[in-house]
């Protein structure tokens, strides 16, 4: 049974390293943006700590995901909400668990229908590997090996837990 | 096929109530709004209010339907209906084929099922359909391959369930819920399939009241099961109202001897200033389009704040992609299903 991490502490580690991360690619002022759910409250705790003036902005990647052919819709589909420009601006993307990557690469699509992005940073608290694309997490909290039958899920929003659940191999 | 379509359009809605759902509540054709209950109607407008959003970013297009055929399958002409569904498929990413049938009465039924054959072969994925004869989509939906959608762009007198659904999209924009809403439709009611869908959805979500204020001449023999309240007066009927929904008055009714004159019929049913202001303050102005103004809408009425009307043509590509997106979502879970059924056998 793997130990499951205590969130405040992941949230250190994730600040600690963007605000490392940020300064080495010398980005200022960079546009926070969560993929819902979980990775719109990592955002907002980071937009916390790190004091941004500008606000943070929330993407719904239902409309970009890759299997609506195999699974169809998400019947729950939110409308996406950034309240800024992204042309020519440092973005950086917060997800709470990347695995395949394809949550990510969705995410990036949608991203440029928006405009053209200076660069695209991404964040993760929790990097399960499995990547089935070539995309990494510029930061991430800690990574964590399950067996294939087990997920690991933030649980939120307030406190901000995270638990293993099972699925079908 | 004509006669039938005609006679048995309680049968039709009976029947499409099944037809348009998966096994497991999914819509998998938009026919009619009956059958259909109130979250599936909210799950509609939910999401549409995604799609709006859609609209509002430098690249409106979403990838949904990349890679499918959506056809336009007008058998009665409507510049504004196909130009939003056309809109609305190609921000799916659809590839979108517009076919304007024009159909003589005698070959209607004739040309539906022979138009058909000829669609089958093209490998669409969706059927958009407007046909003047009641039932034509819901025969289309019972004749297709598994695995095309059907879409009601407006059938007879029978139903125009998309422009029901942008309505309640720009009232829920507007009035924020449909509870305690008074909503009235004023105008041709007996020739409108716009009204009878309208009535359907206002009643399925929850508004207080549908009230119908039209000539008698312009209401249908069953008004009294559709469970409105009925105005012949037009002053006494704009009381408490949040809403006032026009019909357009078309010009060849007058020639029917249902009506007196054009000028008679804006002076009792015509929707002016002053009728306005005998409603709640606050209450909303919508017409589905095209205006006759001075005909059923006063032009100051049509361009004043209280008009929602431009908001209902925006509202409309929202709406349709949501149904185009919802259905075809249906159609691949439907798919999915049974391979696996398939693969268990």
């Amino acid at each position: 049974m793997t130990d499951l991490p205590a969130v405040p502490a992941l949230l250190d580690t994730l600040e600690q390293g963007l605000r490392r991360y940020l300064e080495e690619r010398s980005i200022q002022h960079p546009l926070l943006v969560g993929i819902r759910t979980g990775g719109v409250w990592v955002a907002s705790e980071l937009h916390r700590r790190l004091g941004l003036d500008e606000p943070w902005g929330e993407l719904d990647i239902s409309f970009y995901r890759d299997d609506f052919s195999r699974i169809g819709l998400n019947p729950r589909v939110t409308p996406s909400h950034l309240p800024f420009e992204t042309e020519g601006r440092d973005l950086v993307l917060v997800d709470d668990v990347i695995m395949s990557g394809r949550t990510i690469r969705a995410a990036m699509n949608e991203l440029f229908d928006y405009g053209r992005p200076s660069s695209v940073s991404l964040v993760a608290l929790l990097d399960m590997r499995g990547r089935e694309l070539p995309i990494q997490p510029d930061v991430c909290g800690q990574q964590l090996t399950l067996p294939p039958t087990q997920r690991v899920k933030l649980v939120g929003p307030d406190p901000l837990t995270v638990e293993i659940r099972e699925v079908k191999a | 096929m004509t006669d039938q379509l005609a006679s048995s359009l309680s049968a039709h809605d009976m029947a499409s109530r099944n037809l348009q759902l998966t096994s497991d509540g999914q819509l998998r054709h938009f026919i009619t709004l009956d059958g259909l209950d109130r979250a599936m109607l909210t799950d509609i407008l939910d999401t549409a209010d995604s799609f709006i959003e859609v609209g509002e970013r430098t690249i409106k297009k979403v990838p949904l339907l990349r890679g499918r055929t959506v056809v336009n399958l007008f058998f009665e002409s409507s510049t504004r209906t196909r130009s939003t569904f056309e809109l609305a498929a190609k921000r799916l990413s659809a590839d979108v084929l517009n076919l304007d049938i024009n159909t003589s009465a005698t070959s209607k039924g004739e040309s539906l099922s022979d138009t058909l054959l000829n669609l089958e072969a093209m490998a669409s994925d969706m059927f958009v359909v407007r046909h003047s004869q009641s039932g034509a989509p819901h025969f289309i939906a019972e004749s297709v391959t598994p695995g095309v959608a059907i879409i009601n762009a407006g059938d007879g007198r029978h139903a125009h369930p998309t422009q029901a659904m942008l309505d309640m999209l720009t009232i829920r924009q507007n009035k924020q819920r449909f509870e305690g809403l008074r909503v009235a439709i004023v105008g041709d009611i007996l020739h409108s399939r716009v009204a009878r869908s309208q009535v359907r959805a206002l009643q399925t979500l929850g508004a207080e009241e549908v009230r119908l204020i039209a000539p008698g001449t312009l209401l249908p023999a069953d008004v009294d099961s559709l469970g409105c309240t009925v105005e012949y007066d037009m002053r006494k009927g704009m009381a408490d109202l949040d809403v006032v929904i026009m019909l357009r008055l078309q010009k060849e009714r007058m020639e029917g001897a249902l009506l007196p004159s054009e000028r008679e019929f804006y002076r009792l049913y015509g929707l002016d200033t002053e009728k306005l202001a005998l409603a709640k303050p606050g209450c909303i102005v919508m017409h589905p389009g095209p205006i006759n103004r001075g005909v059923e809408i006063e032009s100051a009425v049509a361009d004043g704040p209280q008009s929602v009307i431009l908001n209902q043509v925006t509202n409309g590509i929202a709406i349709r992609m949501a149904v185009m997106s919802m259905a075809m979502s249906g159609q691949v879970a439907e798919r999915a299903s049974r391979s696996r059924q398939q693969e268990g056998e």
